[in-house]
């Protein structure tokens, strides 16, 4: 047996440990019962003990997606969706009536935490500044940390049930104003049967004294996670947020379809970083999560900005366009991507750039890499409005196969309805260079571990643009994500 | 410390090595000098195990161990490193990272404990002084941008930091000026010890005035033609390849 076959078979031996997220945690759960309808949506309304007006809110929403067809634009494929099996809302038993205090939460689900690194305690980091973290546990938020520290610079971050109660007119305000429940088929379930996710309203002229993370795990079996997230940012205020997906391994898959909206008024900031790294699936594309996500931001206010970064490495299925509505004049809307796909994993990912106000700019840098079996696809939009005058995107589109099993595919559409716009795109698509990969073996770096280098050098542009602590913990999971891909 | 024994070998389907014999002991610098198209870069090539490089028949045995199936990561973890004629640039990857990553899979290779951040600085902090090497060369990505001398140079840090047992030296000279190349030679002499077998594959006898050899060996039509002292290759830079059937370029 060759060196390089001999890797195979040892990473093969090893492939249902490398997702090391994928434990399950044993706990009593409180469920809805299985299926979907009026009465679910009832139940789960009744369980956060909503208002009236979201109880009617997520009953259109419910009626509507009744009418609409599955989407089937998207390159990847999958048997269709069967909605009536699965469970729609679960909740640890614990949990009771709404999130605690931190020294009442489960310590099952605390220790859950704890082996999926995530601190779910207030303690300064090493590195200095703190991260506050949301943890939402399939269909509930289990804890929030430095809440109240928060609240001293009038920063409020907490589940989005909290925030319903807490401040009714916010939500109501702008919940469903940038992503409208009839915008696609996974966002319309969403609007019906979100369950939580986290709220973030940052005051005017605030600067958020520490990054903010929700940290979302789907536990339970046969459950969808549906989570609503939205950040509001008043003028001149800046904050940083990033989230963080794993749930366990199961032969099933698993269906999560979110929807963010973020809002930044006048000179506003929001960045919003995402590691995916939902159960991708076995190595033969058995099981795994769909991952179907609506992200969108406003830049409503003139010189207001909003930055997307993804690490998209798992799920057996992404479905997602973090998007940016550049309304405010001279507001700029950045979308950094890395997608890596390995096996049978499929990716239909990218971003819209809709500049509609004065010198509205806009950039995006993508970089796939394919490997095994997988396929993925860039699908981007510019688009120029009538008033934009002077806007400018730049996009730059590149795509790196690892094998010869792959696929990568770019389809960017671009609209400009205004003369004075620019927009340039730029693609290039790829193989892994055995040049490079030799000069790094001969250095004594194994074949995976070169791969992992080289690849982590082409999204280093991307990878740079994500807050430290979480660059380096994005860099081993494209080396984790890429195991298993030579051959 | 390294034995090579009738050592056929094919590129494509080519054959290009055609039945070399050479031995190589620790603390002896040989050179390998030959023309164009002669099976100098070949030979370097097949020793660190690239693939397409195939051997056919023979042995290359190195402290006794058969390499020809060794994959090339582990041939380079066992002491056997290759100075690239052309080294390869490697875009977004800072220098440092690469090195701490092919000396910590070394390491592991040998069962040692890997050298953690503090540790790592402190050794390559050494080395560049030592070499005289710029530390701005640490930060950039590899080879990226680097000029002819800065490449051969970084190749050269990359010896010493690794300490092999066994260097291949790769038409070291080639784009080189002259100060480049005394600045190489003079690292490549620091390395130098009793403990390493070096071998210098060159097709012109100015690098040998820097580093001076043990042996010369004169490679022509895939086969060792001729082996002697470092005056053979004073010999070759007056006479040419022309006894050895090979027209003057």
């Amino acid at each position: 047996m060759s060196g390089k076959a001999q890797t195979i078979e040892k990473v093969r031996e090893f492939t249902d440990e490398k997702y090391k997220y994928g434990f399950v945690t044993d706990i009593e759960t409180e469920s809805a019962p299985k299926g979907l309808s009026e009465d679910i949506v009832r139940f789960i309304s009744a369980k956060k003990d909503e208002p009236e007006w979201l109880l009617e809110s997520r009953l259109k929403a419910y009626r509507h997606w009744l009418t609409m067809p599955d989407p089937e634009w998207q390159k990847p494929n999958f048997p269709p969706i069967d909605y009536q099996d699965s469970y729609y809302y679960s909740a640890p038993k614990s949990v009771g009536d709404g999130p605690q205090s931190l020294d009442e939460v489960d310590p099952e689900i605390l220790k859950t935490y704890e082996k999926l690194g995530i601190p779910l305690f207030e303690q300064e980091r090493l590195s200095g500044i703190p991260i506050a973290v949301d943890a939402v546990f399939d269909s509930v938020s289990v804890a929030t940390t430095f809440k109240a520290k928060l609240e001293e610079s009038g920063v409020i971050f907490c589940p989005i049930s909290e925030a319903i109660q807490r401040c009714p007119e916010l939500v109501k305000k702008y919940m469903g104003s940038v992503v409208p429940y009839t915008d696609n088929k996974h966002a319309c379930l969403n609007s019906a049967v979100f369950t939580d996710g986290s709220f973030v309203y940052i005051p005017k002229g605030v600067k958020c004294p520490m990054e903010l993370s929700t940290y979302f795990r789907i536990n339970a079996e046969n459950t969808g996670q549906f989570e609503r997230t939205l950040i509001i940012a008043e003028e001149g205020s800046y904050v940083s947020y990033l989230e963080g997906c794993t749930a366990p391994m199961r032969d099933e898959n698993q269906l999560h379809a979110a929807i963010v909206e973020l809002i930044t008024m006048d000179d506003a900031e929001i960045k919003y970083s995402t590691v995916q790294n939902w159960y991708p699936g076995d190595a033969e594309g058995k099981g795994g999560i769909y991952n179907f996500v609506t992200k969108r931001g406003l830049c409503k206010g003139k010189n207001s900005k909003i930055s997307w970064t993804q690490v998209e490495t798992g799920s057996a299925i992404t479905w997602k366009y973090p998007s940016c509505i550049l309304q405010g004049d001279n507001s700029v809307g950045e979308f950094y991507s890395i997608a890596i796909t390995n096996n049978y994993q499929q990716a239909d990912t990218g971003t819209k750039m809709i500049h509609l106000g004065k010198n509205t700019t806009s950039r995006i840098i993508s970089k796939g890499i394919s490997a095994g079996k997988s396929d993925q696809m860039y699908r981007g939009l510019v688009r120029m409005g009538p008033k934009a005058v002077g806007a400018r995107n730049y996009t730059q589109c590149d795509s790196l196969l690892v094998g010869d099993q792959c696929g990568a595919h770019t389809v960017p559409y671009i609209e400009t309805k205004n003369k004075s716009a620019v927009v340039e795109h730029e693609a290039t698509t790829s193989k892994i260079n055995e040049e490079q990969l030799f000069y790094l073996r001969q250095r004594g770096i194994p074949t995976e571990k070169a791969i992992a280098l080289v690849v982590n050098g082409f999204c280093r542009e991307v990878l740079q643009q994500l807050p430290m602590e979480f660059a380096v913990e994005a860099q081993k999971l494209v080396e984790i994500s890429l195991e298993g891909s030579v051959g | 410390m390294l034995e090579i024994k009738n050592l056929h070998a094919t590129v494509s389907g080519k054959e290009i090595l055609k039945g070399i014999n050479l031995t190589v002991n620790a603390g002896e610098v040989h050179a390998i000098m030959g023309p164009n198209g002669s099976g100098k870069s070949t030979l370097s090539y097949v020793i660190s195990g690239k693939d397409g490089y195939e051997v056919t028949e023979g042995q290359i045995l190195y402290n006794g161990i058969d390499l020809t199936e060794m994959e090339p990561e582990i041939r380079a973890a066992e002491g056997v490193f290759l100075a690239f004629q052309y080294p390869v640039e490697i875009p977004g990857v800072p220098n440092v990272t690469f090195l701490k990553e092919a000396v910590n899979a070394v390491r592991r290779h040998r069962g040692e404990d890997e050298l953690d951040a503090m540790q790592f600085v402190k050794m390559i902090k050494a080395k560049t002084e030592e070499l005289g090497i710029a530390k701005d060369m640490l930060k950039r990505a590899v080879n990226v941008g680097f000029s002819g001398g800065e490449k051969k140079r970084n190749e050269i840090l990359q010896m010493a930091v690794l300490n092999p047992k066994l260097a291949v030296l790769d038409e070291t000279d080639s784009g080189l000026d002259i100060d480049a190349l005394k600045i190489v030679s003079d690292g490549v002499n620091q390395l130098r010890s009793d403990e390493r077998a070096i071998l210098v594959i060159t097709h012109y006898q100015r690098l040998l005035d820097h580093i001076v050899p043990d042996f010369v060996h004169v490679l022509a039509h895939g086969r060792i033609q001729r082996s002697g002292g470092k005056e053979l290759a004073f010999e070759l830079e007056e006479k040419g390849y022309a006894e050895y059937g090979v027209a003057a370029e």
